[in-house]
């Protein structure tokens, strides 16, 4: 059902959103969302970026979108009508689009295209991406000294590299504060699902965790968090106020900056497929107002924040042991983005099993 | 495992049955009219953002889960003029229903996202909510004590009622109800129209108790569940309550059994819920007779009163 839904969908969106192309001298710059572009989370994360584009450059850029387009052969159609519509430069903004993305370049030669968080380039695709497992190394240092019970709850969507990452990174952060912090996962099987994610939030409540961290979308989480006095932080967004009680701080994508770099290198010829993994230091996400916490927790998630854009502090430096004990990497080396890119196993300490 | 867990535990299960609830009772009565419309999913999420625009814009949730009634009968009239007066395929157009609602109340609601809901209290019943362990059924949010009238009120108009021997009649073999003298199309469209006030309840329920926000498609497939939970259930009121429970309950249990950290895949654990429902209302509605007494014979056919 969900298939037909997305498909009519992107036929819609397609008559609809493509129709309006005309003017002939500006560069047509073009989006594709996985979601609605409202969606309150990622998508709109990508629709901020391309407002922004569309302010600073909007007398030398026209730019469009199409929405909820589902990841697999519609992904295809939707990036082909794109590149036949004119558009110069296109940005497929989920990971499910790589495929799609890749096969549908190789036919638009002089097309540009830049795919989100996949790992496939060619001659005229380029990746992009942030390290968001920054952010989440602070966030799991804020949790193990804000936590009474030493527990917090993590909520997921599916076992793929980078959610894995995240996880990882929380607890590394946590255990750099707390050796003997405990974290409790629930695997959703969504990315949105706010009813689901309410309900994830209170059963890991109810089991003792006392602050809450999530990789799927909605502020739900938060709002039962703020519901029972307890504590979090937003995704993707800034969620507080949804939550003003309970967000400790939030990973803030913010796409706009390097949206209006890659265009602007559209504009001049300057521009090539390059494969793009920026942090904190770049501008590429931002970590929220730091709120509901004492001075010196503040003070020192800032301190790790300065070293994290520094690049004196790696979250991912060793030694890192698996959950039966080998040894990743040793002391005073680092996990390089490859291995970070295709991570598919838990740091000791997590005592969840990992979904394969 | 503490009381304070158990009834925590139990209050969260409550809340996943509700909304199950709503849409299925009101199915429930529009297929026993032997009307089947596949529209719940879309006049849900019009329930929800209708529901959630009226209590944000009036700061009075009341009126917005009266709005939310309204939308689902609004919705559902649509589906009732376009499948019982122009006799059009109702399997078409309850899928139509679907996309149209879940694309109307996207574009509806493109202002209300991002915006925090207030959330309706729960209300305690003095005396009765201080009992233990059972006092924790008497500490609901409002919408779920009506879920459980309405649930008991359609079981006795069904059963106990003249009007719901009518409307079982007429979805058994509408051309015998007719040649009654029972206004066939009269009928359905009064239970088409029940159908969706309780789906727009159910909208409601999501965006004003559950989770007090509005995003698009946060209905998430519920209004499919409820459909499923009908026809498991064998069109009997009672079978829908334990379904919902059930559902509910398996759903929430298994995001425990994850958090406790048991060793079963976690995908295995996320299908739980499907497939204990089935397996128990499989496993209750063994008694083929039973089934075929309560099936509406006459569901999802259209009738063509002959002039």
């Amino acid at each position: 059902m969900k298939r037909i839904l997305t498909a009519a969908t992107a036929v819609i969106a397609l008559a609809v959103g493509i129709g309006s192309a005309n003017a002939a001298d500006k560069l047509k710059a073009c989006w594709m969302y996985v979601g609605p572009h409202n969606d309150g989370g990622y998508s709109e994360g990508h629709d901020v970026g391309r407002q922004m584009v569309e302010k600073q450059l909007g007398d030398k850029v026209e730019t469009s979108y199409v929405e909820s387009i589902a990841e697999g052969p519609d992904a295809e159609r939707a990036l082909e009508r794109l590149a036949r519509s004119g558009c110069e430069i296109i940005f497929s903004t989920s990971f499910g689009f790589m495929d799609p993305t890749i096969k549908v370049a190789a036919k638009f030669p002089k097309v540009k295209f830049e795919h989100a968080t996949g790992f496939k380039s060619s001659e005229n695709v380029g990746t992009y991406n942030a390290r968001f497992y920054e952010g989440r190394y602070i966030a799991g240092q804020i949790a193990a000294k804000q936590s009474k019970a030493g527990v917090a709850g993590y909520i997921v969507s599916f076992p793929i590299p980078e959610v894995v990452m995240g996880i990882n990174s929380f607890m590394l952060g946590a255990q750099s504060i707390n050796p003997d912090f405990k974290l409790k996962i629930v695997w959703v099987n969504s990315w949105f699902d706010p009813a689901k994610e309410a309900d994830a939030a209170k059963a890991l409540f109810d089991q003792g965790a006392d602050i809450i961290t999530q990789h799927t979308d909605s502020p739900a989480p938060l709002q039962i968090a703020q519901e029972r006095g307890l504590h979090g932080f937003g995704q993707a967004h800034n969620m507080y106020k949804f939550a003003p009680k309970a967000q400790y701080t939030a990973i803030v994508d913010t796409w706009g900056p390097y949206y209006v770099k890659r265009v602007q290198a559209a504009l001049d010829g300057t521009w090539k497929a390059e494969q793009i993994w920026d942090g904190l230091k770049d501008g590429i996400m931002e970590m929220a107002d730091y709120t509901n916490l004492p001075d010196d927790v503040v003070a020192s998630a800032k301190d790790t924040q300065a070293k994290i854009e520094a690049g004196t502090l790696h979250p991912f430096k060793g030694p890192i042991f698996k959950q039966d004990g080998t040894e990743v990497i040793g002391e005073g080396k680092t996990l390089d983005d490859g291995t970070l890119l295709s991570m598919n196993w838990y740091v000791k300490g997590i005592d969840d099993k990992l979904p394969q | 495992m503490t009381t304070l867990m158990l009834e925590g535990i139990l209050l969260t299960i409550i809340t996943a049955a509700t909304p199950l609830l709503f849409a299925s009772i009101g199915e429930l009565v529009t297929e026993r009219s032997g009307v089947l419309n596949l529209g719940v999913e879309g006049m849900m999420a019009m329930g929800a953002v209708v529901g959630f625009a009226v209590a944000h814009s009036t700061g009075n949730i009341a009126l917005g889960v009266v709005g939310a009634i309204v939308a689902g009968m609004a919705m559902a009239a649509l589906f009732g003029v376009v499948t019982l007066i122009f006799v059009a395929n109702q399997v078409a157009s309850g899928l139509a229903l679907t996309l149209f609602g879940l694309g109307l109340s996207g574009l509806i609601g493109d202002a209300f996202v991002g915006v925090p809901g207030a959330g309706l209290a729960r209300v305690s019943i003095p005396g009765l909510s201080d009992l233990p362990v059972v006092g924790l059924l008497f500490r609901l949010d409002p919408l779920t004590y009506l879920a459980v009238a309405i649930t008991i009120a359609v079981s006795w108009f069904l059963f106990r009622m003249r009007g719901g021997l009518i409307l079982r009649a007429v979805g058994d073999s509408h051309v015998s109800a007719h040649a009654l003298g029972y206004s066939v199309i009269r009928v359905r469209f009064m239970a088409v129209l029940f159908g969706g006030a309780c789906a727009g309840l159910a909208g409601a329920y999501l965006s004003l108790v559950y989770t007090p926000q509005w995003t698009q498609a946060m209905t998430a497939g519920r209004g499919w569940i409820a459909l499923a939970l009908v026809v498991f259930a064998t069109w009997l009121p009672g079978r829908v309550v334990i379904g919902a429970l059930l559902f509910g309950g398996v759903s929430i249990l298994q995001l425990h059994a994850q958090a406790l950290g048991v060793g079963v895949p976690s995908q295995f654990l996320s299908a739980l819920p499907y497939l204990t429902t089935i397996v128990v209302l499989v496993i209750i509605s063994r008694n083929r007779a039973l089934v075929r007494a309560n099936t509406p014979a006459a569901l999802g056919q259209s009738f063509v009163p002959d002039r």
